[in-house]
C-alpha cells in the first residue's frame, strides 16, 4: 500500500514544491500534485509528493465510529452483571 | 617564515602521495598535525612504539575500522566517532579504557584543512575521556581508492577484579535494560545523505560510555552483560545476546524510549527504530533484584538520564526476541540481513 | 504524530477487538484478502491477527509491487546498468530482488554498475542534471500511488529540455490484479480457496478513488471496504467487512474517509492520463499475463521511455525451482507451504521476491511470525 505519512505543511515554494514538517524533521516535497493547498493543511507524502489532502472532520468522525465499537457490549454486559 | 605559518599554509592543500612515503612530508604531516592535536606523554617520546605500564590483572583490547559517509554530520565526525567506538567497545566488557592507538588510510587529494578538523575533533574526544592516542600511522592511497579518510582504532583497557561481563551469562529471569533512545545516530547521518535530505534537530548519540559503565559495575559488580547496539541497532544487539547465551526474549515496545523526532523520520523512510545504529547507548541485563538500583544509578549519569527496563530474558530455544507492541498485540523482532534501505512499499 | 498516533490507540483497539468477536457468526470462517503488501506488513507489525477471532483469517496478496515485477523485467534493469552504461536511479526496495542465476542489483552495484539508490524522482531528476554527458534511466515499479510522481518528473525532463533522462517503466494497476485473482480457479466455488471480501488499498485509492473498485464488487459479489494504513484502519475495516457478509450485501465502502474520496485525485489521473497509456498484456509474477494491468510511456513522451531509447536484449529468465512465489502471490499457499522458506531462502539468501520486499508475505512471516511456530513446538517461560 505504499508507504506514505501524513505531514503538515509548513511553507509554499515556487516550482509546485513546498516544506512539509513530521514532529520536528522538515522535508522538501513536490505539491504538483495537488491544487489550493495553504501552509498549515495536513498532506499525505509518499516518494516526496503530496498525494491528497487530510480531512480534520473525516478523521475525527472516523475515530468516533472506532470509538462506538464495544459500547453496546459493554451496556449488554453490565445488565447482565458480568462478562457475557 | 616561521615554522607555523608553514604549517599553515600546508593546511590549505591537501593530501598527496609524498604524506604516506615515509619521507620529510609525512613526518611534517605527523608533527604539524596528528601530534600537534593528539600529544601526551607517552606519543611525545615520538618512537615507532609506544612504551607504557599496565596493571595487574585481565585486560581487554578492542578494534575498530571506520570508514563511515559522510565524514562530517550533526553530532560528530568520523575522528570522535573513532574514539568513542573503540572506547565503548573496551566499556563493554567492563573494562576500564587506557590507552587508544588511531591508524589512518588517506586517500590522495582529500583536503588538509578537513583531516586538521577530524584530528582536531578526536583529540578532543580522546582528552574528554581522558584516555590518551599513544601511537598511530598514516598510509596514503590512490584518488578513487578510498572515501576520503578511513580511521582504525584500537583500545587496551582493564577489567576489575570480580567482573565477568559477557554475552553468553544472559539466564532466563534477568532484566533488560536500555541506557536512552534508540536511532539518533542512525537518523542523524542519513539526514545528511545523499538523495535522501531532510532536516532535523536530532543530533548523532555518539559519546565515550565508560564512565558511565564504571558508575553501574561500582553499584552492581555482578552484572551480567553489556553491549552497545551499534551497527543492525537494537534488534541486532539482543539477537546476538539470545544466540550467544541460547535463550530468548520478552520486551515491552512502550518501554523502549524513542525520540518524537526520530521516529517521524523512520516513518517517512519506511525504517524501523530498533533496527537503526546507535553509538552512545548500551544494553544492560542482570538479575531482576539488581534493575531498580542500577536504573537509579544509569539515571543519575549524564548518559543515562532515559535509562529504562525494556524487557526481561526467557527460556527459549528457538532464540527468539519477542515483543508486545503498544497496540496490544505481539511480535517477533529479527534482526535484519545487511542495512536497513528506505523503502517505497 | 497527528493522524499517526490516534490511529494506533490501544484502548480503542480492545474495543474494536470485542466488537468484532461481538459480530462475527460463531458458525462460519471469514476470509479477507488485504490486497496491499502494506496491509500485510502492518498486520504483522502491529500484531492485529492477534486480536482477532479465531474464524477471521487474512489472505495475503499480490499487491506488493516489487513482489509482482516479472524476473525478466529486473533482468532488464539490471542489464541497463551493466551493459549500456547509464546511471540507474531506483528505490531502495528494489536493490535486493533477486533476479535470474539470484544476479539483483546490489550485486551488480558491488561489481561496479552506477546504480543508485534514491527517495524520489526529484533525486532522479537532479542526478539527470547533475551529470548532462551520461545517461540517466529512472526504473519506475509500483502501483497507481506512485506512478503520477513518474508522470511529473517526465513533464518535467520535458520541460528543462533534458535530453539524458528516461524511465523504465513498470507500473502496475490494481483493479485489474483484483478482477484477474477472483477470475482465476483458485477461488472458484469449491476451488482451493476461498475469499470473503478484501481490504483494499490505502493510498492507491487515495488517487484513483473509490470508484474503480464498483465494478468489481458487482461482478463478483465481492464486498471491497478501503482500508486505512493504521492498525485501526484494519480492524475498523474488518468489522465493516464482516457485516457486509452477514447481511449479504457487496459493496465499496470506505473506512479510510480523511483521505479516500469516491473520485479521488483529478489532477493526478489527468496527469497519469497525460503520459501514459494501458498495456494490452503484462505478465506479473506469480499471475502470468494479465490484460489491462500495466501501463507504457505515451508515443508523445517517447523520448523519455527507456524501452525505445535503450535495445533491451531478449533474455531466458527463469524463477528459481521450487520456489513458491507465483502460489503465494495469489494467496493459495502460505509461506509455511515453501519448500525453501526457511531452509535454502532466508532474508539473508533471498530466493524469491516474497523474502525480499519488506512487504512480501515471506519476509513478514520471517520476521514478524515465526514465533507462532516455536510457541506451538514449546512453551516460552521465565524460570
Amino acid at each position: 500500500m505504499c508507504l506514505a505519512i501524513p505531514a503538515k505543511v509548513t511553507a509554499l515554494e515556487e516550482d509546485d514544491m513546498a516544506v512539509v514538517a513530521l514532529e520536528g524533521v522538515k522535508k522538501r516535497i513536490s505539491v504538483a500534485l495537488l491544487d489550493e493547498i495553504a501552509v498549515g493543511d495536513y498532506v499525505l507524502v509518499h516518494v516526496g509528493y503530496a498525494l491528497h489532502r487530510l480531512s480534520e472532520e473525516e478523521a475525527q468522525r472516523t475515530l468516533a465510529l472506532m470509538a462506538e465499537a464495544g459500547i453496546l457490549q459493554e451496556e449488554l454486559e453490565e445488565m447482565s452483571g458480568g462478562s457475557a | 617564515m616561521t615554522a607555523a605559518d608553514t604549517g599553515a599554509m600546508r593546511l590549505s592543500g591537501s593530501v598527496d602521495m609524498t604524506h604516506g612515503g615515509g619521507g620529510r612530508a609525512m613526518a611534517e604531516l605527523i608533527r604539524d598535525l596528528f601530534r600537534r592535536h593528539l600529544s601526551n606523554p607517552i606519543l611525545d617520546q615520538g618512537d615507532d612504539a609506544a612504551l607504557f605500564d599496565v596493571p595487574a590483572g585481565r585486560l581487554v583490547m578492542a578494534t575498530d575500522g571506520h570508514v563511515i559517509l559522510p565524514l562530517f554530520f550533526p553530532g560528530g565526525d568520523i575522528g570522535s566517532l573513532a574514539v568513542h567506538g573503540t572506547l565503548n567497545d573496551v566499556a563493554m566488557s567492563g573494562a576500564r579504557p587506557l590507552y587508544l592507538t588511531a591508524g589512518f588510510i588517506l586517500e590522495e587529494g582529500f583536503p588538509l584543512a578537513d583531516l586538521d578538523r577530524i584530528v582536531a575533533s578526536m583529540a578532543r574526544a580522546a582528552r574528554e575521556a581522558g584516555v590518551p592516542v599513544v601511537t598511530g600511522d598514516t598510509k596514503v592511497v590512490e584518488k578513487g581508492k578510498g572515501d576520503g579518510v578511513f580511521i582504525t582504532t584500537t583500545g587496551l583497557g582493564v577489567v576489575p577484579e570480580g567482573v565477568h561481563v559477557s554475552a553468553d551469562n544472559a539466564r532466563p529471569g534477568q532484566a533488560i535494560l536500555l541506557s536512552g533512545s534508540i536511532g539518533d545516530h542512525g537518523v542523524a547521518i542519513l539526514s545528511k545523505r545523499e538523495n535522501l535530505e531532510f532536516e532535523t534537530e536530532i543530533l548523532s548519540d555518539s559519546a565515550a560510555l565508560h564512565g558511565l559503565v564504571a558508575d553501574m559495575i561500582e553499584a552492581v559488580p555482578g552484572i551480567a552483560v553489556l553491549r552497545d547496539p551499534t551497527r543492525g541497532g537494537l534488534s541486532a544487539t539482543l539477537n546476538e545476546i539470545a544466540r550467544a547465551a541460547n535463550v530468548g526474549m520478552q520486551l515491552d515496545e512502550t518501554a523502549i524510549p524513542v525520540k518524537p523526532d526520530v521516529a517521524a523520520a523512520c516513518e517517512l523512510l519506511g525504517l524501523d527504530p530498533l533496527n537503526v545504529a546507535n553509538e552512545g547507548k548500551l544494553v544492560c541485563i542482570c538479575e531482576a533484584e539488581s534493575a531498580e538500583r542500577l536504573l537509579s544509578v544509569m539515571r543519575a549519569h549524564p548518559l543515562g538520564r532515559e535509562a529504562a527496563l525494556i524487557g526481561h530474558v526467557m527460556q527459549d530455544d528457538a532464540n527468539l526476541v519477542q515483543m508486545t507492541t503498544g497496540f496490544g498485540g505481539s511480535r517477533v523482532v529479527d534482526w535484519l540481513s545487511g542495512e536497513q534501505l528506505p523503502r517505497i512499499c | 504524530m497527528k493522524y499517526v498516533d490516534e490511529f494506533r490507540d490501544r484502548a480503542l483497539a480492545e474495543k474494536l477487538a470485542r466488537q468484532i468477536a461481538q459480530e462475527a457468526r460463531l458458525e462460519r470462517d471469514y476470509h479477507f484478502m488485504e490486497f496491499c503488501g502494506g496491509h500485510t506488513h502492518a498486520i504483522f507489525r502491529y500484531g492485529v491477527q492477534d486480536l482477532m477471532p479465531e474464524n477471521v483469517e487474512f489472505v495475503h496478496g499480490p499487491g506488493c509491487p516489487v513482489c509482482v515485477l516479472p524476473v525478466r523485467r529486473l533482468d532488464d534493469a539490471v542489464e541497463l546498468a551493466e551493459r549500456h552504461g547509464v546511471i540507474l536511479t531506483t528505490y531502495g526496495d528494489m536493490m535486493r530482488v533477486p533476479g535470474t542465476k539470484q544476479r539483483s542489483l546490489i550485486r551488480a552495484k558491488a561489481d561496479g554498475a552506477d546504480i543508485r539508490m534514491v527517495y524520489s524522482t526529484l533525486d532522479a531528476l537532479k542526478i539527470a542534471r547533475d551529470n548532462p554527458d551520461r545517461q540517466v534511466v529512472f526504473f519506475a515499479i509500483g502501483f497507481e500511488t506512485t506512478t503520477p510522481p513518474t508522470a511529473v518528473a517526465i513533464k518535467q525532463a520535458q520541460a528543462e529540455g533534458l535530453t539524458n533522462f528516461s524511465v523504465f517503466c513498470n507500473h502496475v494497476l490494481t483493479p485489474a490484479a483484483i478482477g484477474h485473482i477472483l477470475d482465476s480457479p483458485d477461488f472458484a466455488a469449491g476451488g482451493p480457496a476461498r475469499i470473503d471480501g478484501f481490504l483494499g488499498p490505502s493510498h492507491v485509492s487515495a488517487v484513483i478513488g473509490s470508484k474503480p473498485y464498483e465494478a468489481a464488487a458487482e461482478k463478483y459479489q465481492k464486498p471491497v471496504v478501503i482500508a486505512g494504513f493504521e492498525p485501526l484502519d484494519v480492524m475498523q475495516s474488518v468489522l465493516m467487512l464482516i457485516r457486509q457478509v452477514n447481511e449479504g450485501r457487496a459493496e465499496v465502502e470506505n473506512e479510510y474517509t480523511r483521505v479516500v474520496t469516491r473520485e479521488g485525485n483529478g489532477k493526478a489521473q489527468a496527469l497519469v492520463d497525460e503520459v501514459f497509456e494501458v498495456r494490452k498484456t503484462f505478465e506479473w509474477r506469480g499471475l502470468g499475463e494479465v490484460a489491462d494491468s500495466a501501463l507504457s510511456i505515451r508515443d508523445g513522451y517517447a523520448a523519455f521511455d527507456a524501452e525505445k531509447h535503450f535495445a533491451i536484449s531478449e533474455k531466458q529468465s527463469r524463477e528459481t525451482k521450487s520456489c513458491e512465489c507465483p502460489a503465494i502471490l495469489r494467496g493459495v499457499k502460505k509461506p509455511t507451504d515453501c519448500k525453501l522458506f526457511g531452509t535454502v531462502c532466508t532474508p539473508d539468501n533471498p530466493m524469491g521476491s516474497c523474502m525480499v520486499s519488506s512487504e512480501g508475505a515471506c519476509a513478514a512471516y520471517w520476521t514478524y511470525g515465526r514465533f507462532r511456530t516455536a510457541e506451538k513446538a514449546k512453551e516460552a517461560e521465565p524460570a
